[in-house]
């Protein structure tokens, strides 16, 4: 059972949490602007790397409040957990979010890049 | 009575002046306070208690710990009955009742036994091969299998136990009561730091209680383990945790203890707790779970009175209780002479010890021909015989490679062998926790390599042999998981040790036959689930050659032991039979649990009422007085209908839709979901989640919305209502509350959070009854007379406030019927008081109260959906037929661009439509599959299936609406249902049953 340190209640078992998938999935800026392949590519296809990836997750039984999470899926080791509005920071974080295979797809081209804090 | 012919004078550490009466398969017998049901059972001179899984065969206890796979009975009578408990592990209590298991009639006479006869019908993977003729006869040979092949009775009833749950953290936890356990517990309890130490057995010290010919600082064992606990006790931030297995290690080191509390320790409590268990989340973990003993694979090595020599040792010096009267010794290393040396002491007679090595030599060695044991070096046993207890052995000189025995075969007789094979590591919660295990050569056995979280494993769980490395390995161990989690101190100095040093094995994983050519008898590698040396090497043959398939095939290892006494030496017969090591086989997965568990002790408290929360509305008093059958709507009860005396359902659910639309109905919709929304881009934000458009709806208005996933299917509807400005109400249906608000949230919080908008869920603050029919305008005039509600002043879809029998209150007139209807709520603690008010002053129009069912005829005889019945998450609006609400000039909303996908506009896509039986009165049965060309016999092509069906006492017939693939194109066709007994025709119709013409007041 995960340990996860909630950004504003702290540490909680992982039965307070939900799950909510890949991380930084952007909607598009004007969906009706992209073919149906692209669309398809936002709606459902989804990373699943061995190793390291950034995912939301949803304190539901506590804050309620979403946060990102940087986690090994093969260890399930989290090394850095940052508010949903921010990219990560870590070395490791930062690397994996810029290599991400979406950084270079053209459905995120069409995206008005958010303005993170 | 009190005979316990085998228990040895002063010897041991049960209290012989506490007596405890027991009894086993119906007769008494009498052990001590601090023994084990095992050591007790011995003590009456009792080895035989169990009959094998698969061939019967008489079995003994084997071991003295959690690994026993033979001695496996049946605890208790009646609903708390608890089987295949390991009487190893049993504490025994005055009064126990416990049966043997798998035997009729009786454990000497078993009829079962046949099955050794035919072994030849049931080797690996038997029920792949034999029982297969004639095929439709498999359930015939199937019920009696299961029969034959068994374990304990599960109990009938629910379990009359109390179990609880406890949640704890701690500093530094510590598995295993050894002297590495107990070590690592003295070091960290030293620094101050949080500890909690567990122990499986009643009595912590694992082998120095029975491994006491060695000194710590010049103290025995048991008086260095005792001053150590008594240190412990003294500690007030260290728990002691005996009868407790660390059952599973989870991530992030979170671990759960299972506790099962002594009657004793009950009587204290006003509750009965049986078994407790942990959630334990520790910053270190220290793993001092020890060793398994391996047995040997012989000739018939599995006859009562054979066991682990450690365990003889265990019983003989812990338990006080001799194994027999004449004990052999068979050994592939130095653990069985230490046996010999204590049973010498103890003057019990020796038969001698045949050891596989050739050349033995050291101080133990020496020791037990001083003192003139007959020892036979290089030797084997090659066959065993005796049917309910071992008699004699047969022993043959080893060639040199130990392949093959020569020279002359020598009888020995006895009553029981002590056995050692060598010694696997446990490290079952190491490889559960994530951790890389390692193939350690020299002694044939697997050890922990690279852990993955943060814990130390020490002692013989690491592969350390002498007691003193275990004492230094935990003292170091204990201090530094101390300091790792921010307490300070040093290890305490490690004492000064006094043992006898113990030298190498010779691996021989099976004992080689008297005669090659002759294949008779078995070589049990697996006791539990009776898994031979043959049947191994004929999986492998069969090419059965990964570890998993192994043992899926042979059933090895999927006792209830999960193979602790067998896997390894499994793997070594599968490596060997391969020509290959076992490094290269692997080893299977451990998991969870350690040990079996009550299932109970997982469920603790939250069964029967507390098993599930239930959710009841402020007028529930008023429902059960009024005889209401409920239903569960997710967790609310609500009511379902309110039968009158001597009425069916049917005549119920008649009377009150035809209220509802003659005069007025009165329905208890407190459950819906509703959810309070402010903010200055609340507009906004509804329009980007509602298919429909809300920028200019004004306040004092309502609009029914529809939500849909971003995939274009629907999820929730309902009505939202613009309070005031910048101020909203929405409803959602009843199961969808939580989700929604969840969804909401997402939304905005991920996606949006530039919007400003807040959402509160006021579900539960509010509590609503519906009212609706003809006279329903009558009856609210009369409890709100300052109000005006002429068509003009107060229309369909508006909400107004004011005062409702005395009670300040929100009306919206809303309809779910098509009838007039005013929806009244009021805050939930004057509920009861509006419903009773509406009741008395409705009187006189017969106000009738209604149930989920009435409603969902009467949303039936509109056409309106329920979202979750008509849709199940590949729905989208144009498949409903309600364009109407997806705005088409809106340029984006949740689920827009996914409804112009190319698979949603193919016209064959399943549409809901009505149907309408030929047979008026017969009520088609919900989820019923429909066929266009009717078969003779399935399989035919489906089209759809019924999603609501009723009878309609306002249309007077019956009527069904369906998803029905291109459903719209089909209107006026007829169709069939093929049920069991019958096929029903159906006519395909528009969805809009009643008022066909619109002239409903609020259609």
């Amino acid at each position: 059972m995960l340990y996860i340190e909630c950004p504003w209640c702290g540490f909680r078992d992982d039965e307070e949490f939900h799950y909510g998938g890949e991380a930084h999935i952007q909607r598009p800026t004007d969906p009706n602007e992209l073919n149906d392949e692209e669309f398809s590519e936002y709606l459902y296809l989804k990373s699943n790397p061995k190793g390291v990836i950034l995912e939301r997750w949803l304190h539901s039984r506590g804050c309620r409040r979403w946060f990102n999470v940087l986690r090994n899926t093969v260890t399930n080791e989290i090394t850095e957990i940052y508010p949903i509005d921010t990219l990560p920071n870590s070395k490791e974080g930062t690397e994996y979010y810029g290599q991400n295979w979406r950084r270079k797809s053209s459905v995120e081209k069409t995206i008005k890049p958010r303005e993170y804090k | 009575m009190n005979k316990q012919l085998f228990r040895v004078k002063d010897l041991g550490q049960v209290d012989r002046s506490k007596p405890l009466r027991f009894k086993f398969d119906g007769k008494f017998f009498v052990g001590y306070r601090g023994d084990t049901l095992a050591s007790a059972l011995l003590a009456n001179g009792i080895h035989l208690v169990g009959r094998s899984f698969k061939y019967h065969r008489p079995r003994g206890i084997l071991s003295a710990g959690a690994e026993e796979p033979n001695a496996l009975v049946q605890v208790g009578e009646g609903n708390g009955t608890d089987p295949n408990t390991r009487a190893t592990q049993i504490k025994l209590e005055d009064g126990l009742i416990v049966k043997s298991q798998n035997r009729w009639p009786s454990l000497l006479l078993d009829l079962g036994y046949i099955n050794n006869l035919l072994h030849r019908l049931l080797p690996a993977g038997f029920y792949y091969k034999t029982f297969m003729w004639p095929s439709s006869w498999w359930m015939r040979y199937e019920y009696w299998i299961r029969r034959i092949a068994g374990l304990g009775e599960a109990p009938k009833g629910a379990d009359p136990d109390r179990y609880e749950k406890t949640h704890a953290h701690c500093d530094v936890l510590i598995v295993g009561g050894g002297p590495a356990g107990l070590g690592a517990a003295l070091a960290a309890g030293k620094t101050g730091a949080r500890v909690v130490l567990v122990d499986e057995q009643d009595s912590f010290g694992g082998s120095l209680n029975s491994n006491t010919d060695c000194t710590v600082d010049e103290h025995t064992t048991l008086d260095w383990r005792k001053r150590t606990l008594a240190i412990l006790e003294g500690m007030p931030e260290v728990i002691l945790l005996n009868r407790t297995v660390a059952t599973g290690y989870y991530d992030h080191n979170f671990l759960t203890l299972l506790e099962t509390v002594s009657p004793g320790q009950q009587n204290q409590s006003e509750y009965k707790t049986r078994q407790r268990l942990w959630k334990i989340r520790a910053k270190r973990v220290v793993l001092a779970t020890g060793a398994l003993e391996r047995p040997l694979v012989f000739k018939d090595n599995d006859r009562p009175g054979i066991m682990l020599s450690a365990s003889m040792r265990a019983y003989l010096n812990q338990y006080g209780v001799s194994p027999g009267n004449r004990v052999l010794l068979f050994t592939n290393n130095d653990d069985a002479y230490r046996t010999a040396i204590s049973l010498k002491e103890n003057n019990i007679p020796i038969a001698g010890i045949v050891d596989l090595r050739e050349d033995p030599t050291g101080e133990l060695v020496d020791r037990i021909r001083h003192e003139g044991i007959t020892l036979y070096p290089g030797y084997a046993i090659v066959s065993t015989t005796g049917h309910l207890r071992i008699k004699s052995v047969r022993i043959m000189k080893l060639n040199d490679d130990g392949t093959k025995v020569i020279g002359n075969a020598k009888d020995i007789t006895c009553d029981s062998i002590g056995m050692s094979g060598g010694w696997n590591p446990t490290v079952h919660l190491f490889s559960q926790s994530g951790g890389k295990l390692e193939w350690d050569d020299k002694f044939e056995r697997f050890l922990p390599k690279i852990a993955n979280q943060p814990l130390i494993s020490i002692g013989a769980c690491n592969g350390t042999q002498s007691l003193s490395d275990c004492l230094k390995d935990g003292l170091k161990a204990g201090a530094e998981s101390a300091r790792a989690t921010n307490n300070k101190g040093r290890a305490p100095g490690t004492p000064r040790v006094v043992e006898s040093k113990c030298n190498d094995e010779r691996a021989i994983w099976i004992i080689p036959r008297e005669n090659s050519y002759k294949k008779n008898g078995k070589y049990f590698v697996d006791f539990q689930n009776d898994v031979t040396a043959s049947d191994i090497s004929l999986a492998a043959r069969e090419g059965y050659r990964s570890v998993e398939h192994l043992k899926r095939y042979t059933t090895m290892g999927m006792g209830t032991d999960q193979g602790k006494t067998s896997n390894v030496t499994a793997l070594a017969i599968l490596g060997e039979t391969l020509g290959t090591t076992a490094p290269n086989i692997g080893h299977t997965t451990f998991r969870p649990p350690y040990t079996p568990a009550t299932i109970g002790a997982y469920a603790g408290r939250n069964v029967g009422a507390l098993f599930d929360p239930i959710r009841t509305t402020a007028m529930h008093e008023h429902h059960e007085k009024f005889g209401a059958k409920f239903e569960h709507v997710s967790q609310w009860m609500r009511a379902w209908y309110y039968p009158k005396p001597n009425e069916t359902m049917q005549q119920t659910i008649n009377r009150e839709v035809k209220a509802a639309r003659d005069s007025i109905g009165l329905l208890d919709a407190s459950t819906l979901g509703k959810i309070d929304i402010k903010g200055l881009d609340a507009a906004e934000f509804l329009n980007r989640i509602y298919t429909n458009s809300w920028l200019k709806l004004a306040p004092g208005k309502a609009r029914y919305g529809l939500m849909l996933k971003e995939d274009g299917m629907v999820m929730d509807d309902g009505v939202t209502t613009h309070l005031n400005s910048n101020h909203y109400h929405m409803t959602t249906t009843t199961g969808g509350a939580a989700s929604v608000l969840d969804w909401l949230e997402e939304w905005h919080q991920t996606e949006w959070p530039d919007l400003d908008v807040y959402f509160t869920s006021v579900t539960e603050h509010w509590a609503v009854a519906s009212i609706c029919g003809p006279n329903c305008r009558s009856l609210l005039a009369e409890l709100a007379p300052e109000l005006d509600l002429s068509d003009e002043a107060f229309p369909f879809m508006t909400v107004k406030e004011g005062d409702v029998a005395g009670i300040a209150a929100r009306i919206f007139r809303i309809s779910f019927t098509g009838e007039l209807s005013f929806e009244i709520n009021v805050p939930r603690r004057y509920g009861l008081a509006l419903w009773q008010a509406l009741i008395e002053k409705g009187e006189k129009y017969d106000i009738c109260p209604y149930g989920t069912e009435a409603m969902h005829v009467l949303r039936a005889e509109k056409g309106f959906i329920i979202v979750g019945q008509e849709t199940d998450g590949t729905v989208t609006p144009h498949d409903l037929g309600m364009d109407w609400i997806v705005s088409k000039t809106k340029n984006d909303f949740i689920g827009k661009r996914a409804l112009s996908r190319s698979d949603m506009l193919k016209s064959d896509r399943k549409q809901l439509v009505g149907l309408l039986n030929e047979n008026e009165n017969e009520v088609i049965p919900e989820g019923s599959q429909i066929v266009e060309m009717l078969q003779p016999s399935p399989p035919m092509a489906m089209i759809g299936h019924i999603t609501s069906s009723y009878y309609s006492p306002n249309c007077n017939r019956s009527i069904a609406m369906a998803l029905i693939k291109g459903g719209k194109a089909r209107i006026g066709k007829t169709l069939h249902i093929p049920l069991k007994n019958k096929t029903i025709k159906v006519k395909v119709t528009d969805t809009l049953f009643l008022d066909k013409n619109k002239e409903l007041t609020d259609g």
